[in-house]
């Protein structure tokens, strides 16, 4: 396959059978590797469409800073894309996210804020909010309310998946932004009766939590829960132990957030199979365990990557 | 019969500190009813008019009770309930 530039390889990728983990030849279990996105991510995805609407809105011209909230994969998107179209990115990150992280946002050259640990990705776009009033010049993309990042999905995601596997019968993704499962689900309803969207979320640490007062809390402008069939939590011991269990199982070596989707995606499978009904389900590694290495995940038995985590595994 | 309610640490007020706690019901909405007997003005935290509170994700066994009928989600012995805040999504 040949592409002009970087910017024209993101997405297209592959979907690839599970056939160690799924249950029996009635139900499958499918991964969509965005792994292989230019920066190794699914956000290459969204950032992208953000960039280019807000180009065509006139909102970012050659050499305008772009502010975001970002955990990490949104940040080093678009930082690579910033690189490549002359625009400066600064991230707002929380201060406890992996080191491989800061790495490569510097590596492509992005400044950082860190947010305080406590507070997660919540206290992260507080403070980039704070921040874009404070400097208007300043073009904050917002990955949690712009329509871009759920349209990317819709355009790409969702018709790729049609494309290689139009028996699907589940989705199942992570829960962050939401613009994952609202892209892909809203397309998918549209084009396959029956079809359940599920998310997998992370099941965060008291660190994030702790502080939550009940009424300060967050929910993405970008999520409808009209778009999901169902919405499972999964707890960072469980993450864990799937992600290992697909490198063990499958070859496949993806980041913890990939370990989440393939619990709920097993559980969808079980009850599949108890039902007696055939089910293809397709899960979104959204992307490799390169940058989860030195959080110690992968190393060790697997009660020792838990303490070691000691539940502040998400940010 | 005893249903296992985790709460979060926001709401452990309501609780002497403990972080689970067991009630009985039917429904969701009668297990609340029933904590809120034993550890006052916890209802009030978790439901208003509309129903469950906005920033408020309730899961009986792991999963989101607003797909599973939300308050009126029926509830049995042996099923947990974790209460927790909404927050931004993100890796570490």
């Amino acid at each position: 396959m040949r592409y002009d530039s970087l910017l024209d390889a993101v997405g297209r990728t592959p979907l690839v059978g599970l056939p160690h983990l799924s249950p029996g030849p009635e139900q499958r279990l499918w991964a969509k590797l965005e792994d292989r996105n230019p920066t190794g991510s699914v956000k290459d995805r969204a950032a992208l469409w953000m960039i280019l609407a807000a180009e065509r809105d006139g909102r970012l011209r050659r050499g305008s800073t772009i502010l975001e909230p970002t955990s990490g994969n949104t940040g080093i998107s678009l930082a690579m894309i910033a690189r490549l179209r002359g625009y400066k990115l600064i991230c707002v990150m929380p201060e406890n996210t992996s080191a491989e992280r800061t790495q490569l946002l510097q590596m492509y050259g992005a400044s950082i804020i860190y947010s305080p640990a406590a507070g997660g990705s919540n206290e992260a776009v507080r403070v980039a909010k704070g921040l874009a009033a404070e400097n208007p010049d300043w073009v904050m993309l917002y990955q949690y309310g712009n329509e871009a990042n759920w349209r990317a999905h819709y355009e790409t995601t969702g018709p790729e998946l049609l494309a290689d596997l139009p028996e699907l019968t589940h989705f199942v993704a992570g829960l962050g932004t939401t613009g994952t499962l609202m892209g892909t689900g809203r397309f998918l309803r549209e084009h396959v009766p029956g079809v359940r969207i599920v998310a997998a979320e992370p099941r965060y640490g008291e660190l994030v939590y702790g502080l939550r007062n009940m009424d300060e809390g967050f929910v993405p402008e970008l999520y409808d829960d009209k778009v999901l069939t169902s919405r499972y939590s999964v707890s960072a011991a469980d993450a864990l132990r799937r992600t290992r269990q697909l490198v063990h199982e499958e070859g496949i070596f993806a980041g913890i957030s990939a370990g989440c989707v393939l619990h709920a995606g097993l559980a969808l499978a079980s009850k599949a199979q108890a039902a007696g009904q055939r089910a293809d389900i397709a899960v979104l590694i959204a992307d490799g365990g390169w940058k989860y290495l030195s959080t110690g995940a992968y190393s060790g038995t697997l009660a020792e990557a838990e303490a070691r985590l000691e539940g502040e595994l998400w940010a | 019969m005893a249903i296992d309610v985790r709460i979060p640490t926001i709401l452990r007020t309501f609780t002497g500190g403990a972080k689970s706690v067991e009630g009985s019901g039917d429904t969701l909405d009668e297990l609340i009813a029933d904590l809120d007997t034993r550890h006052a003005g916890l209802r009030g935290r978790l439901v208003d008019d509309s129903g469950l509170r906005r920033f408020v994700n309730v899961y009986l066994n792991d999963e989101d009770v607003r797909f599973l009928g939300g308050l009126d989600a029926k509830v049995k012995d042996g099923d947990t309930v974790t209460v927790l805040p909404a927050v931004a999504g993100g890796m570490r």
